[in-house]
């Protein structure tokens, strides 16, 4: 036995144990309840965690093999333990098979990585390779787009995919309105549920108290979260990154807190039914219309179907959608943009260029806050019910973890973060806890492997000595 | 005045625990700089593994309440420990000098993934932790009214004062502690002098990881109840105390915790209940406005 491989045995045994030491107790025994009175008793899980222990000591051994260049051990042990995964082997529950098997396919995947990155690098460094680089980089937004807008008149328009459709772009626009705070600011805000509370409440409240339309409060929920942004952002503003966060993750909760606790306005956590559905020139998306409106089946002199109300859902969040893109876009060539770009990369710099550090970041503050209230409004709209369970803190990480995982700033990255982390775990739903658990890892892994998200590269805004387009820009 | 003075007993136990949970926030951000977010989930775990230690104690059949105590005492902390290494190494040793937000968000998904791994692991009911030390204590009685110091409310602050006094120690005297004092005011040059700074990191969190341990014990035989979610706000509130004390501040911590704890309960016992997290959120607020270096802090100066 080589010095070598007794080293990397060792590596494996520790990191075997550890996980041993970490799962004893939380994994091998199981609290369960025994009837009311009596307390707690155990289920053992003793096995499983020694299974799981196991296949920790060879995924580690392959890992190592795999990062040591020894391609053919680490692969041989991913194989077996993929083997043990998909086999009818009995181990004591699916979980397991589960998490060998993946385990298998880590290591494999880790042992073949090299190889896949350097033929990818060299089909990217040919001139093939090169031209549909710069040809992707430029339609590829264009596809998606084309793909959006016509997606509702293809057969796949069924309910589900368009109810699927509808959450996506809700948090594609969400991610947009969070990435001019957190990517062009650079303000990590994890508060950023409450303005989306604030866009629902203000539509739910305006709309079943005082009979006002969609696009009528549509503005004003817009405007509310705007004026919860500056009066929230004036005092905290000035906090160094992380402060800030904590703080804004603060507001966060006492928004929340104030919607379960004030009953007399929002109804506490019983919430708020029966809000209006946004409306087309009047038209309801109903089976039947209300005394005095029209229905859009009559309107339109076509019979009536449910999906004809999703499908406009669609089209109005792909609309809001496009709007805070174009916004964004637009906001980053002015200089308030070209502001916040600076200061996210120096802040004492700015100040002694004679940005005002806190007037800029409110401004971020304040656009991102009225992006959330529009998408809020249509939350409330779309669901036609609101209660403090929609606003919880893990909705502002998922819209955080959309933006980062996207690259902080881009815009195509964010659609693509939101495919991923909305869609998939939406087909997979019967994944059910599962699901967070792989997403809170899923953050970890990119943060460790892929810092700078999906879509690494960032348009520079401004460049120095450009050759004169027209009237500049 | 007996009504006053039994909020105040009130007030300091749960001060305490909040305190021993601020140290690890404080330590960790004294050292690197960075709010470890999971820090609340690792207390969640300490409250868990003291759950698991105190029923297996029972199937032992050790029935001598001090001895259990002990016990699972010992076990929580050095189980917790590993949790706390173990996410120091994972989640955060490799994006050391990554970009400023990267700790922060990885620190978030380790706290989300942490907490789903223990409701999958142990289910999402409240479980129930039975009571370990009963009775008390009564010191007076006035207005018909008798003010009571539990048994629990005695072992809590006492415990915690004997924590506080030995980590004082462990930091102020002890090579470990001038190492991590000197990692804390220059990482390279400590590297440089022969400190191996990866080591005193991973002993910063594994100190911090049994202080919220022992806090999660003792929630655990306070409000007799645990679920996978407490980590949230009581790490939020242990934040709030760090921040607010001064973070990097041990006694400012300490200190943070007392304060956190008396505003809590005293805005629960004469306002409202239902709004005394919110109270606690202003108070967060109210200081990094005016005081954003917390009430014992040392102003930061910020280099470019």
């Amino acid at each position: 036995m080589t010095p070598r491989l007794f080293s990397l045995l060792k590596d494996a045994a520790l990191t075997a144990f550890v996980a041993a030491a970490l799962g004893l107790f939380i994994v091998g025994f199981r609290t369960v309840d025994v009837g009311s009175t009596k307390g707690l008793a155990f289920d053992y899980e003793l096995v499983d965690l020694a299974v799981a222990v196991v296949a920790i000591f060879v995924g580690r051994l392959g890992l190592s093999f795999a990062s040591d260049g020894q391609r053919w051990p680490a692969l041989v042990l991913g194989a077996v333990l993929g083997a043990v995964g998909a086999a009818p082997v009995r181990l004591p529950s699916t979980f397991l098979h589960w998490f060998v098997g993946l385990a298998g396919l880590l290591v494999i995947g880790r042992s073949l990585w090299p190889s896949a990155e350097r033929a990818f690098g060299q089909a990217r460094q040919s001139p093939q390779g090169r031209k549909l680089g710069v040809v992707g980089a430029r339609w590829l937004a264009w596809v998606l787009l084309a793909a959006a807008v016509i997606l509702p008149i293809t057969p796949l328009a069924d309910q589900k995919t368009m109810d699927l459709g509808v959450l996506i772009l809700t948090y594609v626009m969400l991610g947009w309105g969070l990435n001019i705070v957190v990517g062009l600011a650079g303000l990590l805000d994890l508060g950023y549920v409450a303005f989306y509370a604030v866009g629902a409440y203000s539509y739910a409240l305006l709309s079943t108290q005082w009979g006002l339309g969609f696009w009528a409060v549509l503005p004003l929920a817009g405007a509310f979260a705007a004026t919860f942004g500056l009066v929230l952002g004036f005092p905290v503003l000035r906090l160094r990154g992380d402060y800030l966060a904590i703080v804004t993750l603060g507001f966060g909760e006492i928004i929340r807190l104030v919607l379960i606790n004030w009953v007399d306005l929002t109804n506490g956590p019983a919430g708020i039914g029966g809000i209006p559905g946004p409306t087309l020139f009047g038209a309801v998306f109903a089976e039947n219309a209300p005394p005095g409106q029209k229905t859009f089946a009559e309107m339109m002199g076509v019979p009536f179907d449910g999906t004809q109300r999703l499908i406009f859902l669609y089209y109005i969040i792909l609309g809001l959608a496009l709007i805070t893109n174009l916004f964004a876009l637009r906001l980053r060539r002015l200089p308030v943009g070209r502001a916040w770009e600076a200061l996210r990369e120096d802040e004492i710099a700015c100040r002694a260029l004679g940005i005002n550090p806190t007037n800029t970041k409110l401004t971020a503050f304040a656009i991102g806050a009225m992006l959330a209230g529009f998408a809020g409004s249509f939350f409330a709209a779309k669901q036609r019910f609101v209660s403090p369970e929609s606003f919880v803190f893990i909705e502002s990480a998922i819209i955080l973890a959309i933006v980062v995982l996207g690259g902080m700033g881009s815009q195509i990255g964010v659609v693509l973060a939101a495919v991923l982390l909305i869609g998939l775990p939406e087909w997979f739903r019967e994944l059910g806890t599962y699901r967070m658990l792989a997403f809170g890892l899923a953050m970890v892994l990119i943060m460790i492997f892929r810092p700078r998200g999906l879509i690494a590269h960032r348009a520079p805004s401004l460049r120095l000595h450009e050759k004169p387009s027209g009237g500049g820009g | 005045m007996a009504y006053f003075s039994q909020q105040l007993i009130n007030a300091i136990t749960l001060g305490a625990v909040y305190g021993l949970i601020a140290i690890g926030y404080t330590m960790v951000y004294g050292i690197i700089g960075m709010i470890n977010f999971a820090h609340g989930e690792i207390f969640m775990i300490g409250a868990f593994i003291s759950l698991i230690g105190f029923i297996i104690c029972g199937l032992l059949g050790i029935g001598s309440a001090p001895v259990a105590i002990l016990l699972v005492l010992l076990m929580a902390m050095a189980f917790t420990a590993v949790y706390g290494w173990a996410v120091e190494r994972v989640a955060y040793r490799p994006l050391r000098g990554s970009f400023r937000l990267a700790p922060l968000i990885s620190a978030i998904g380790m706290s989300i993934s942490l907490q789903n791994y223990v409701q999958l692991t142990q289910g999402a009911r409240p479980k129930p932790g039975g009571q370990i030390v009963s009775g008390g204590y009564n010191l007076f009685s006035a207005d018909g009214f008798d003010v009571r110091v539990t048994w629990l409310q005695i072992i809590i602050v006492v415990v915690t004062v004997v924590l506080m006094a030995g980590f004082t120690w462990v930091i102020s005297r002890t090579p470990l502690g001038r190492q991590q004092r000197a990692c804390e005011q220059d990482m390279k040059m400590a590297a440089l002098l022969g400190v191996n700074v990866d080591r005193t990191i991973s002993l910063t969190f594994v100190m911090g990881a049994t202080l919220a341990a022992v806090a999660g014990m003792l929630f655990l035989m306070y409000y007799g109840v645990i679920d996978f979610f407490i980590g949230f706000l009581a790490g939020i509130k242990a934040f709030t105390a760090a921040v607010l004390g001064g973070i990097g501040s041990l006694p400012g911590a300490m200190l943070g915790g007392l304060l956190i704890g008396l505003i809590e309960v005293f805005w629960a016992g004469y306002f409202s209940s239902e709004y005394k997290d919110v109270a606690v959120f202003g108070i967060l607020v109210l200081v990094l406005i005016f005081r954003p270096t917390g009430l014992l802090g040392k102003p930061e100066i910020e280099k470019v």
